[in-house]
């Protein structure tokens, strides 16, 4: 019994070992028992949300021919959290791009989530994929998810389908279905119709261990919903007639729009220079967008609705008929002219004098209508011009200038017919008349339309006063309810009336001596109007208006070529053209179609000056 | 048969009651931690479980072993059972398998085994057989160094297999001589190293060196001021302030970047949730994410999909936490507080002080173990690759546990007879 004296030591002892077993059990109380981050860190750790992306409705022409598909495409996504260390170098080399952007990528995926995954490169093809894919286990926190490219095998109407890429900050925050990333229709038919193309994403959780490996659905897939495809849809173009016009209308700037007259359904919307649709897909789609974008011509506007140009000889239509349903012009109605010796406005037709409407018509005859003009605005019934003009002006909305059709075709310009406000503002309240704004008699001067607006209105004489909507879609293929409730327009003018100006178009055309005689199509009644628009930044437009055949017409079209001169020389062949294409399938006036073709009036403006 | 009769009658049955209890629970969540689907038999031999079964098996034939043997036999053995455990230990050195950097391991076929385990208890007996010897007494000099000697020399050789965790362990006997007289002004110094030595990892050497001093200039106006009481408390100063130097440079220039950020880690001063601090942070995670009454068994997510890392091994503890909860918690830490205090009533009631100190030597092994391990899953203590014991798969942690546990229950079976 030697050491007895430090026996009470052993209190020491069982003191540091409760000490140490109290300490324990309240650290561990504090992790356990209160709520905490932990619990949540431990279902991030587990949970992998997955989107499953629907395939995208693919896109038919009128006919049926396929416009846009899907190729199976991959994106690369990332979840910042979970990688480690790895190759930078080898990735880089992988996935073709350099270090540089790669950890620019990184960092913009790290500051919009560490937990959830972000895109971190967008649309690799199949091929690059298979190569991928062999090594991405290399690189945890990197997955690839199936994903769907778009295809244009047509190669035609890019403005109008559309292109598709990743939302916006702001169209994620306005629509909750969208997570960053996300594909969205961002022009065109893929922009307006993006509800019924995209589908419905459908989501799955999925259980992942430490190496991202699945390990089974998260409560067996309760929470999990399937994907609905998205829907087909036939637009209202023919890809033939559309292809055609793009194809006359290489090397010039300008547009086509071609309307079926008893339906407002656009068989052609043709605007140049265009561009290959399959341009603005996938990885490249950001390089190109910044190359069109930067083309002097733009050819990434859409000129149809974009393009907003001064009428011109063919607002004469316009003027006649107004007249006429005022009851201040009559078919008989004869104006003499001076030829280039008249006032206010000179002419720069030859032709006898004095002419009737029908004459004047076919002779786009200068003074006529600003007689006729000047007869609308000075109409003794109403109190002053102003309110005569707002009359005028409630006439050309009617005839859908001025407006905005609101279908279903996406950054329509509204083009101009001016408010009697801006004459009141320029001139003062009362200190304008029909001669101040006299241009507006043969379409110059402040007014502007669109060629979509002018093709409306050559679809309204066709159909003897009214029109529908002009659109671009046939219908939601496996959609039970019908989605055209576009309703007939009656404009403000009476049937009656046209019959006079639909004989005196069709004289420009099939009358020797009408300005679009050359362009005429054997056994095809032609109603036209060619109009050569003054341009204070250069060369003339070339314009044209037409429907055919004059009986029933199948097609109204609009051209307008840019800085090219004579409507005569440029547009009325190629409206000619295309109605041929269109009505037979086949063109017999080779000799025509291949002067307009090959060529070239880029440079017309420069010549010019 | 009588004296077989007679050892059972003798044994602490609490003990063993408690020494099975974690046994089957550490099993139960090793099982839970490698579960995997394709395997779902818990006696399936590939499998760690079952491999674990095993080691459970063969640990009870070791008790067997360890009850049938003399007591006189072990207490006179125990230098060569030292002797032995460190030529074992140089030979490894030699002959071992380096596995995760650590030179530690003996392979006889596909068989591994782990020396450093087993010279835990040798250490612990050789100690008990040097400070139960006639006339020694911890104040003398001699004795000390000697004793210290025991205790580090297998701890020297460990670290240089490169296993510092088990280094380490041997420091727990530090607290069996406190027990047994230890000059309290050398646990005082201790303890103020251990403090020196944390404040320094933790504050600037400035602020402690400031401190230094204005806790020498309070003891002044306590102490009876001499010439003799101000020269020593000046020399002490002198030994803190040149120590906290040692420390902080020690720190800067011998540790490696790794062992630096894993100290930081651990003293809050470095986050690292990739890095050092990864293990921690899942371990955090998966035992924080069990709440109050845990997952359920075989539902821990953190266990079940690999997030922690030596899941069934050094953080075997986090299964018990996401699983079971608190509640699971509680029960483990309650019933290794019931082991080491009722080893400390065990070791109390002995005549002989040669089994006393042994027993001792079995509570401060557990007890460190069982600090460190738990510590480190819930972040109190660094990481610091040492077992649960009991709890922790693998076979030679096991069996020298059970050896070390046993030999003592076979000396307490003895207790009343002087050795």
């Amino acid at each position: 019994m030697i050491s007895q004296t430090y026996s009470s030591r052993k209190y020491g002892i069982i003191g540091i070992i409760v000490l140490i077993g109290l300490v324990y059990l309240t650290r561990l109380f504090l992790l356990q028992v209160p709520k905490n981050s932990y619990k949540l860190s431990a279902e991030n750790n587990i949970l992998r949300y997955i989107t499953e992306y629907p395939t995208r409705g693919l896109i038919f022409d009128r006919t049926g021919k396929l416009l846009v598909y899907n190729e199976p495409a991959y994106d690369l996504l990332v979840v910042p959290g979970q990688l480690s260390d790895f190759d930078t170098t080898e990735l880089c080399g992988l996935l073709n791009i350099d270090p540089l952007d790669f950890s620019d990528k990184l960092s913009k995926a790290k500051k919009y989530s560490n937990y959830k995954p972000s895109i971190f490169l967008e649309q690799i093809s199949q091929e690059d994929h298979a190569f991928l894919a062999e090594k991405l286990y290399k690189y945890p926190g990197f997955y690839v998810q199936a994903r769907s490219l778009r295809k244009y095998p047509y190669n035609t109407a890019a403005h109008t389908l559309g292109y598709i890429g990743e939302v916006t900050k702001n169209e994620v925050e306005s629509d909750v279905y969208y997570q960053s990333g996300d594909y969205i229709g961002k022009s065109g038919i893929e922009k307006f119709y993006e509800k019924a193309l995209r589908g419905e994403k459908g989501l799955s959780i999925k259980i992942v261990d430490v190496y991202n490996r699945e390990k089974g659905a998260f409560r067996e897939g309760i929470y999990d919903t399937a994907a609905i495809a998205g829907k087909s849809i036939q637009i209202t173009l023919d890809a033939d007639l559309q292809k055609y016009g793009e194809y006359l209308m290489q090397n010039k700037i300008g547009s086509i729009v071609a309307i079926e007259p008893a339906s407002g359904e656009i068989l052609a919307f043709v605007t140049s220079p265009t561009y290959d649709p399959n341009l603005l897909v996938g990885r490249i789609r950001s390089k190109n967008y910044t190359i069109l974008s930067k083309d002097s011509l733009k050819p990434l506007m859409h000129r149809a609705i974009m393009g907003t140009y001064s009428p011109g000889s063919t607002f004469k239509i316009v003027n006649a008929l107004i007249g006429l349903q005022e009851q201040v012009l009559y078919p008989d109605t004869k104006y003499d002219c001076q030829g280039p010796n008249s006032r206010p406005i000179k002419c720069t037709h030859f032709h006898t004098t004095p002419l009737e409407l029908q004459g004047a018509i076919m002779h786009s005859c200068n003074p006529y209508f600003w007689k006729v003009f000047r007869s609308i605005i000075n109409k003794p019934t109403f109190e002053n011009t102003e309110a005569a003009y707002n009359n005028w002006k409630n006439h050309a909305n009617s005839l859908g200038f001025g407006l905005k059709f609101h279908t279903d075709i996406p950054f329509e310009l509204r083009g101009n017919i001016p408010a009697s406000d801006f004459y009141n503002r320029i001139y003062g309240e009362g200190r304008w008349n029909s001669l101040t704004i006299r241009s507006l008699a043969i379409g110059q001067g402040e007014i502007l339309v669109t060629p979509l607006q002018m093709a409306n209105f050559t679809a309204i004489v066709a159909n003897y006063g009214y029109y529908y909507p002009p659109h671009l879609l046939k219908s939601i293929i496996d959609q039970k309810e019908s989605n055209n409730n576009y309703r007939q327009k009656q404009t403000t003018i009476n049937k009656k009336y046209f019959s006079l100006i639909v004989k005196a178009m069709n004289d420009v055309v099939d009358m020797p001596h009408g300005t679009a005689y050359w362009v005429r199509i054997p056994d095809i009644p032609v109603c036209g109007k060619t109009g050569t628009v003054e341009n204070p930044h250069g060369k003339d437009h070339s314009t044209f208006i037409a429907f055919a055949p004059k009986d029933e017409p199948q097609i109204a079209i609009a051209v307008v070529v840019e800085n090219a001169g004579y409507g005569s020389t440029w547009a009325a062949p190629i409206a000619s053209l295309m109605i041929e294409k269109y009505i037979t399938k086949e063109i017999n006036r080779k000799w025509m179609e291949d002067r307009i073709a090959n060529a070239n009036l880029l440079n017309r403006n420069e010549e010019k000056k | 048969m009588r004296r077989r009769s007679n050892i059972l009658a003798n044994l602490d049955w609490i003990t063993i009651i408690l020494y099975f209890t974690l046994v089957f629970l550490g099993w139960l969540n090793i099982y839970s931690a490698v579960y995997n689907e394709e395997h779902q038999s818990i006696f399936d031999v590939t499998q760690r479980y079952g491999k674990q079964l095993i080691w459970i098996s063969a640990s009870v034939f070791l008790i067997f072993i360890i009850l049938f043997l003399d007591v006189k036999f072990i207490n006179a053995f125990s230098y060569i059972f030292y002797a032995a455990g460190i030529i074992v230990l140089i030979m490894v050195l030699f002959f071992g398998k380096e596995i995760s950097g650590s030179k530690s391991w003996f392979h006889i076929g596909s068989f591994g085994i782990q020396p450093s385990e087993f010279t835990k208890f040798v250490t612990a007996l050789a100690l008990a057989k040097y400070l139960s010897s006639y006339n020694i007494n911890l104040q003398n000099l001699k004795v000390l160094f000697n004793t210290l000697i025991i205790i580090l020399l297998p701890a020297l050789l460990i670290l240089l297999q490169n296993d510092t965790g088990s280094a380490l362990v041997y420091f727990a006997f530090f607290l069996v001589l406190y027990r047994e007289g230890l000059s309290a002004k050398l646990v005082v110094a201790g303890i103020t190293i251990l403090t020196l030595l944390v404040l320094t990892l933790l504050l600037n050497k400035f602020y402690i060196w400031g401190g230094l001093v204005l806790v020498f200039f309070i003891l002044l106006f306590f102490i009876k001021r001499n010439f003799s009481n101000i020269s020593k408390l000046f020399l002490l100063l002198l030994i803190s302030a040149s120590l906290v130097y040692a420390i902080n440079y020690s720190f800067n220039h011998f540790l490696s970047p790794y062992q630096q950020k894993r100290i930081n880690v651990l003293i809050g001063k470095d986050i690292d949730i990739r890095g050092a601090g990864y293990n921690v942070h899942q371990s955090k995670i998966a035992i924080g994410s069990g709440g109050f009454w845990g997952k359920g068994y075989l539902s821990g997510t953190q266990t079940k999909y690999d997030f922690v890392p030596e899941q069934d091994t050094d953080f075997i503890f986090c299964t018990v936490g996401e699983e079971f909860g608190f509640v699971g918690s509680l029960t483990v830490i309650g019933l290794f507080m019931l082991l080491l205090l009722r080893l400390v009533q065990l070791a109390e009631r002995q005549k002989s002080r040669f089994s006393r100190i042994y027993g001792y030597g079995v509570i401060s092994l557990i007890l460190f173990h069982f600090t460190v391990n738990i510590g480190m899953t819930i972040g109190i203590i660094p990481v610091i690759g040492i077992p649960l014991p009991f709890f922790s798969y693998g076979g030679s942690s096991l069996w020298a546990f059970t050896i070390l546990l046993f030999i003592f229950l076979r000396l307490d079976s003895f207790r009343s007879q002087l050795l």
